[in-house]
């Protein structure tokens, strides 16, 4: 064990070399004096003042912000009602919808994009011919992010689901609550860790696409990812460093929030219980549920 | 046991072609310990449900309090429920738990304090409020799920299996403990479980059911020594049930053989089952025996050995404190009062031979292990 410890070591060092130093250069370099991506040329903070004064960034970074925000919205009422609603389905029809519900998340992102652009030109030339403008925009870009949102916001309310008591919400009725005050004060709390991590999932997800918004929000819009490949194309600045560096952050904090929330909840679960022993059932069944599922959609979420 | 609380008239609940329930007809009283005993499948948490209001019945009235109360949601019934599994509120506190239906009740807060404490007091877990569900144990979970049901002070307490996924020397403790509370709080207890000891410890009265249907009602002793058909007799209890013929008035007849019991009002001749209960059957020597047989198994068992005898190929289970070794050939007697006669039933023939006495043994502790996994 000894000796394979050297070597894994090393391997892992390796692998996060490899993972990370593209984007640690990037850091550096958008603290660069100099126009060049080669050579240092001392410390500097010109590139993240520029990026402040550019407008096309600025707006940019107005309607990443918008449509993330507005997709997650929609997509986590959207995605817990259809988890729900899978959950309360018959065994065979339930896990029908489940596997449907996956195939998106394992579907690459270029034919969701220009799957989803042939849709909208198509509905925009039905809908021009009974004389409605309906182009390639925001709305179009929105309704992307809603769609490709919804799959994360079920898998993670769906193990939650599966931990709750199955007489939970009768026993809200039974103690006098109508259905809506049993699901409204008793379910929806019981649900609430699930829902806001697939909350933050979504909008993390939201707010580093790159591929399906560029399919889908047509010539008017674009969002932040959108401009850095446009600025690449035109002219290498290290205002793009400056920009990528930002945007890495930005999901690095909502990767770490998402793990700190999923650790904590796994505590939780492990929590020490008396000497009679008899863990509550409903809890013993879905902790490993959870777990296996979160890590399903660890990579996954690192990939987009 | 004052006057009738509630009447289940002609119940019938069908799921998918499948009859769960077929004509139940019942009544609770008032502050009765009301069993429901049948093995899984029989239909007895189906009927606690609809009694809950949680299931309607196909066809079939409840009445509560003289009232028919099929369509009243159960938010609106004057009962309260503990689940098989708890189902408390893990998002809130002890205190909150117990105190939910309270504030939805719109009690004073006063008096909702005053009354939390007291349920806690009651279930042995003073003090508890502050705590989370999750840092309790199974049997204390138990007890919140008991305290945020009576602190409502309901008429009706339904149980569904409440002791479940307790072991065993816990589940019995809590025997003990929810017959002190029913009889403290001085309310109805309606009871289900699988479980014939559970059901002869707590119970005033147990419904014995089976596919749908009450095979007998009675106090548990009445159930245990009259035993109405071949199915009570063996699901209550253990019990050898022999074919046999009811010659006359005080007199059966086994083996081609006559002997004096105590049962009469039988046809004269009528073929009948037999039950003796194993611990009614004295091992003599063979020439003072009523019948005589071979001994082909022993277990100790601590207080007694369980010996099986055949007896012409048909296996006894005998209980008793003599030690007799395999192969021996033994005489037993049985006294008048250890005969028990039941009219022939559906049920004849199927229960009640101990030949295949150690696969049921391991079909039983496959059945507790399974509980404990719940």
């Amino acid at each position: 064990m000894k000796k394979n410890g050297v070597f894994s070591r090393l391997f892992i060092f390796l692998m996060f070399l490899f993972l990370y130093a593209p984007i640690f250069v990037l850091i550096v370099f958008s603290f660069n004096d100099s126009k060049s991506n080669a050579v240092w040329g001392g410390f500097t903070l010109d590139w993240y003042i520029q990026l402040f004064q550019d407008r096309t960034v600025l707006e940019a970074f107005q309607t990443t912000i918008t449509v993330s925000v507005l997709a997650t919205a929609v997509a986590t009422v959207a995605g817990t009602a259809a988890a729900i609603g899978f959950y309360n389905m018959k065994h065979r029809a339930r896990s029908v919808c489940m596997t449907v519900n996956n195939i998106p998340l394992t579907n690459p992102d270029i034919i969701t994009g220009v799957s989803m652009m042939l849709l909208f030109v198509f509905v925009g030339q039905v809908l021009s011919d009974v004389g409605i403008d309906f182009g390639l925009g925001f709305p179009t870009l929105l309704i992307a992010h809603i769609t490709f949102n919804i799959p994360y916001v079920i898998l993670s309310v769906m193990p939650k689901l599966r931990q709750l008591d199955p007489n939970i919400a009768e026993a809200a009725q039974d103690l006098g609550a109508t259905s809506f005050y049993a699901f409204r004060k008793v379910v929806l709390p019981e649900l609430m860790p699930g829902i806001i991590n697939g909350m933050l999932i979504a909008f993390t997800m939201s707010i580093d696409d790159f591929v399906i918004s560029y399919f889908t929000a047509g010539s008017r819009v674009s969002t932040l990812s959108m401009v850095v490949y446009s600025m690449v194309r035109r002219r290498v600045s290290p205002e793009i460093n400056a920009l990528s560096t930002l945007m890495f952050l930005a999901v690095l904090v909502l990767l770490i929030v998402i793990n700190l929330r999923q650790n904590a909840q796994g505590r939780s679960r492990r929590s020490p219980r008396g000497p009679e022993g008899s863990p509550l059932p409903a809890n013993g069944a879905g902790g490993p549920l959870l777990s296996l599922e979160d890590e399903e959609l660890g990579p996954q979420a690192q990939d987009r | 046991m004052s006057k009738e609380l509630i009447r289940l008239s002609d119940l019938k609940m069908v799921f998918d072609d499948e009859v769960v329930l077929n004509s139940i007809n019942l009544y609770i009283n008032d502050r009765e310990f009301l069993t429901l005993l049948g093995p899984s499948g029989c239909g007895k948490t189906t009927t606690l449900r609809i009694i809950g209001g949680f299931q309607k019945p196909t066809s079939g009235d409840v009445f509560f309090d003289g009232v028919r109360i099929n369509d009243v949601p159960p938010h609106k019934r004057k009962v309260n429920t503990v689940f098989q599994k708890y189902a408390l509120f893990t998002h809130m506190n002890i205190f909150e738990n117990v105190a939910f239906g309270l504030r939805i009740a719109k009690v004073p807060e006063k008096e909702i304090q005053r009354r939390v404490e007291e349920a806690l007091e009651l279930v042995n877990l003073p003090g508890y409020g502050k705590r989370s569900v999750d840092s309790l144990s199974g049997g204390q979970q138990q007890r919140i799920a008991i305290a945020r049901a009576i602190v409502n002070r309901p008429q009706v307490l339904l149980l569904d299996e409440p002791l479940g996924a307790l072991d065993l020397k816990l589940r019995k403790d809590m025997q003990i403990e929810l017959k002190k509370i029913q009889q403290q709080v001085g309310i109805t207890f309606i009871y289900v479980t699988h479980d014939q000891e559970e059901a002869l410890t707590m119970s005033d009265t147990i419904v014995v059911m089976d596919k749908g249907n009450i095979q007998q009602i009675g106090s548990p002793t009445d159930i245990y020594n009259e035993p109405k058909n071949a199915f009570v007799a063996d699901f209550i209890g253990e019990s050898n049930i022999i074919d046999g013929i009811m010659h006359a008035d005080g007199v059966v007849g086994m083996y081609g053989k006559k002997f004096p019991c105590l049962d009469k009002g039988f046809a004269k001749d009528e073929p009948v089952d037999v039950v003796i209960r194993p611990e009614d059957i004295d091992i003599v020597p063979v020439e003072q025996g009523q019948l005589t047989g071979t001994v082909t198994e022993v277990t100790f068992k601590g207080v007694h050995y369980d010996t099986i005898v055949d007896f012409r190929g048909f296996k006894w289970l005998i209980q008793t404190t003599d030690y007799s070794p395999v192969g021996t050939k033994i005489g037993v007697k049985i006294d008048p009062d250890g005969f028990h006669v039941m009219k022939k039933s559906a049920y004849s023939g199927t229960f009640g031979d101990y030949s295949s006495y150690s696969d049921e043994y391991d079909e039983l502790n496959e059945e507790a292990e399974d509980g404990d996994e719940e």
